[in-house]
């Protein structure tokens, strides 16, 4: 079945989200937290994830790390990680991949011309151990909470060492926790500090330092910064891209500020109660948002420079995930909308004649239900309008 | 002067009209009371001299990261804490904060909204208690009626409408965003005259603080309100306020006029803060920089042992060799700006901005 995808897919993709859907039990009745959500991701990319609290992104970081508990469930789609080919000489996914090949006679592994895929939601918690750290690792938003309070800095790194590498010895794990500790940018004598005798920004360092230390293909960002300052941000920033530049692995970054996204992401996709409405490179989404909720959330930052002008923000707020309404979820809080909006659900499509990769779930752009598309100036002068007369 | 003419003036006339609350000086210990054997007491230096003014009708922004004592500021003028040394000013009269029947007037006043709108609410009682509270205390309602109706009108200043069905609802029930709207209520129910902000937007989501922003700023204008705008984040200040102010470990560092400040800071730290704050306008064609590199790494110094002179100078790219030694006395740059900073004067009054030390950095260095 999945022959022909991973035959294409494997020089590039690394991983394959297809057709997600994650639920939360509520007492109150369920909670969708992510639909149908479909994105690749490749080598060496930052792909960002925006969207306010509620629309499901950190429930998705959870979920491509496996990390979610009852009482949610994972109802439906696959995630399909493509490991490095193992004679690129990357020892850790092979053992990995060694371990897991045993297993592909239940159908769980498929190895193609040295392109195995593995559907992680079909793994063990055994074979998850392998994988976790080793090819995925996770940066928490908290790095004060992300840390254990009673174990020093260095000993939670030797800790992953001594995990994942039975093999090493004590001498070289210590090596291998001063070297991590020069990456990041923190002196190797702070090994032996204890979380709360570092700063914010140590701690993410740390953090981050902890886990780079299997040399993952993928590092999945949850608001990384949000706890931040802004100059220890832009710090930590430049520290990721510049790591990723060496290391050359790939960053899932999510955060709700759309600004820091599209300095440093590729490609960004905008979630909105669990779905996403917008895929895009950085520039296209910088300089023609398509989805008037993208442009809402573009607009709601103050800039540094240009005219003062009055901005209004996005009026009301995001629907119940319990009971998401029929059609377009944004359609309640959305100046552009139109009657279909309230009825059908968009699904995410290019614009008709266009090759940008610019993907937008919107009515407004499908010739069925709109004639004439609109223009960025027209969802700013509409946005505009709301905030004249929030005003008055 | 002419009542009449007052109410008319615009927010520049109420300028020269001088400032109803002003901080003259204000410096601000904590001390430690940890065991110390060499039997010297130490203290967390939080805020060392800061002198700022507010004025009817007009939003002063003050701006640094955490720690640099601005809520420390916000608190003093607020009377929660009693400053260490220094005064102020209410209406011109210094304000005797340590006298409790003067402290009720005053907050009668003056109020402070917190950040955090999720623990500022107590969880247990309704919104008609918070708006009821201050309501009673400050006898501007007389009997039961008049407090509910005050309070739905006090609702519907805030946009939360139904204020009906918000009246009776328990902050558990709210959002975020409306969270802090009852909170503003619950300031505003005094009718203050100075409105004291620390952080209000930082903990509501980015979709709901432009709305938060925009109805102080209209509050702002419809009552005439002095505000003063606690953040870190320097590009909300600048949409926000007609004045910044900026802060760093405990030292006012520069100050003037918004959009000059934002535009040409002239402090290195100043440089350093606006030159971190993400800016996707970098990708607009006719800009050709990528992502900026700081060249000032590092991170608030200890306040228990700040760093002597200027607490900026262990950082500082253009560090003179006196700027370890004693802290500048502030130099006026012209047009209302004016800075702490060695690179531009010791405290004379610069006719021109343009005079500046041969050493004084190119407003913008930090990010090419």
């Amino acid at each position: 079945m999945e022959t022909n995808v991973s035959a294409i897919a494997h020089t590039d993709t690394l991983l394959d989200v297809k057709n997600l859907y994650v639920d939360y039990h509520a007492a109150s009745g369920m909670v969708h937290a992510v639909t149908d959500v479909s994105f690749t991701l490749r080598r060496g990319e930052i792909l960002g994830l925006a969207g306010e609290s509620g629309s499901g992104k950190s429930t998705l970081a959870y979920t491509i790390t496996c990390l979610l508990r009852p009482p949610a469930m994972i109802s439906g789609g696959e995630i399909v990680y493509y490991p490095r080919p193992s004679q690129d000489g990357k020892d850790t996914s092979h053992v990995a991949m060694t371990r897991l090949s045993k297993d592909a006679k239940d159908g769980n592994v498929h190895s193609i011309e040295e392109t195995p895929s593995i559907n992680l939601l079909q793994l063990s918690p055994a074979q998850l151990r392998d994988l976790r750290w080793d090819d995925l690792a996770i940066v928490f938003q908290s790095a004060m909470n992300a840390l254990n309070p009673v174990m020093t800095v260095g000993a939670q790194i030797m800790d992953v060492l001594r995990t994942h590498r039975p093999h090493m010895g004590s001498d070289s794990r210590k090596q291998r926790a001063i070297e991590l500790f020069q990456l990041v940018g923190i002196s190797p004598d702070r090994l032996r500090s204890y979380p709360h005798e570092l700063s914010g920004g140590m701690r993410q360092r740390a953090i981050i330092a902890i886990a780079l230390a299997l040399s993952p293909e993928i590092l999945i960002m949850d608001e990384p910064t949000t706890a931040l300052d802004v100059v220890v941000q832009r710090e930590i920033l430049t520290e990721i891209m510049r790591l990723r530049e060496k290391l050359g692995f790939s960053v899932i970054f999510i955060t709700h500020d759309l600004s820091l996204l599209l300095e440093m992401a590729d490609h960004v996709a905008i979630m909105y109660a669990g779905r996403i409405v917008e895929k895009a490179s950085r520039q296209d989404l910088y300089l023609h948002p398509r989805h008037p909720y993208s442009y809402g959330l573009l607009n709601s930052f103050p800039s540094l420079h240009g005219p003062r002008r009055k901005m209004a923000g996005i009026p009301g707020s995001p629907p119940d995930l319990r009971a998401v309404p029929p059609g377009c979820a944004f359609h309640a809080r959305c100046p552009l909308a139109i009657d279909v909006c309230r009825e059908v659900l968009p699904t995410l499509q290019s614009m008709r004649g266009e090759d940008s990769g610019q993907l937008v779930a919107c009515h407004l752009y499908d010739p069925r239900f709109n004639a004439g598309p609109p223009s960025t100036a027209d969802l700013a002068s509409k946005y505009q309008a709301l905030a004249g007369e929030s005003s008055a | 002067m002419n009542n009449l003419a007052v109410g008319l003036n615009e927010a520049s006339a109420d300028h020269d009209q001088g400032p109803i609350l002003e901080a003259v000086h204000l410096r601000k210990l904590f001390p430690l009371s940890s065991l110390n054997l060499s039997g010297t007491k130490r203290a967390v230096h939080a805020v060392e001299d800061t002198s700022l003014a507010l004025y009817p009708g007009r939003a002063t922004a003050l701006v640094g990261e955490s720690g640099s004592g601005k809520s420390t500021v916000a608190c003093m003028l607020a009377g929660l804490y009693s400053p260490t040394s220094g005064t102020i000013r209410f209406r011109g009269e210094p304000a005797k904060l340590t006298d409790k029947s003067y402290l009720r007037t005053y907050r009668r006043h003056v109020q402070l909204v917190l950040q955090d709108p999720f623990s500022s609410l107590n969880p247990v009682h309704d919104v008609r208690y918070h708006l009821a509270r201050p309501l009673r205390i400050f006898s501007h309602a007389q009997s039961r009626n008049q407090e509910t109706e005050q309070i739905l009108s006090l609702l519907n200043r805030v946009n939360l409408s139904p204020a009906e069905q918000f009246i009776q609802k328990f902050p558990h029930q709210l959002s975020g965003g409306q969270r802090q709207r009852v909170a503003i209520a619950r300031a505003l129910a005094v009718q203050p005259v100075v409105l004291l902000a620390d952080e209000p937007v930082s903990m509501l989501d980015v979709s709901i603080r432009l709305d938060i922003l925009n109805l102080l700023l209209r509050l702002k204008d419809e009552e005439r309100l002095a505000l003063l705008f606690i953040t870190h984040d320097i590009a909300s200040a600048r949409y926000f306020a007609e004045d910044t102010l900026v802060m760093y470990a405990g030292q006012m560092v520069e100050g003037g006029p918004s959009d000059e400040v934002i535009q040409r800071p002239m402090h290195p730290y100043t440089q350093l803060l606006i030159s971190a704050a993400p800016n996707p306008d970098l990708l607009s064609p006719e800009s050709d920089k990528g992502v900026t590199d700081l060249t000032a790494r590092g991170e608030i110094p200890s306040l228990i042992h700040p760093p002597s002179g200027c607490r900026f100078h262990p950082r500082c790219p253009h560090a003179l060799p006196v700027c370890s030694q004693r802290f500048p006395a502030r130099t006026e740059l012209g047009g209302s700006r004016w800075t702490n900073c060695f690179l531009f004067g010791d405290g004379e009054t610069s006719s021109q901005a343009e005079t500046m030390h041969p050493a004084a950095p190119v407003p913008g260095s930090f990010s090419d």
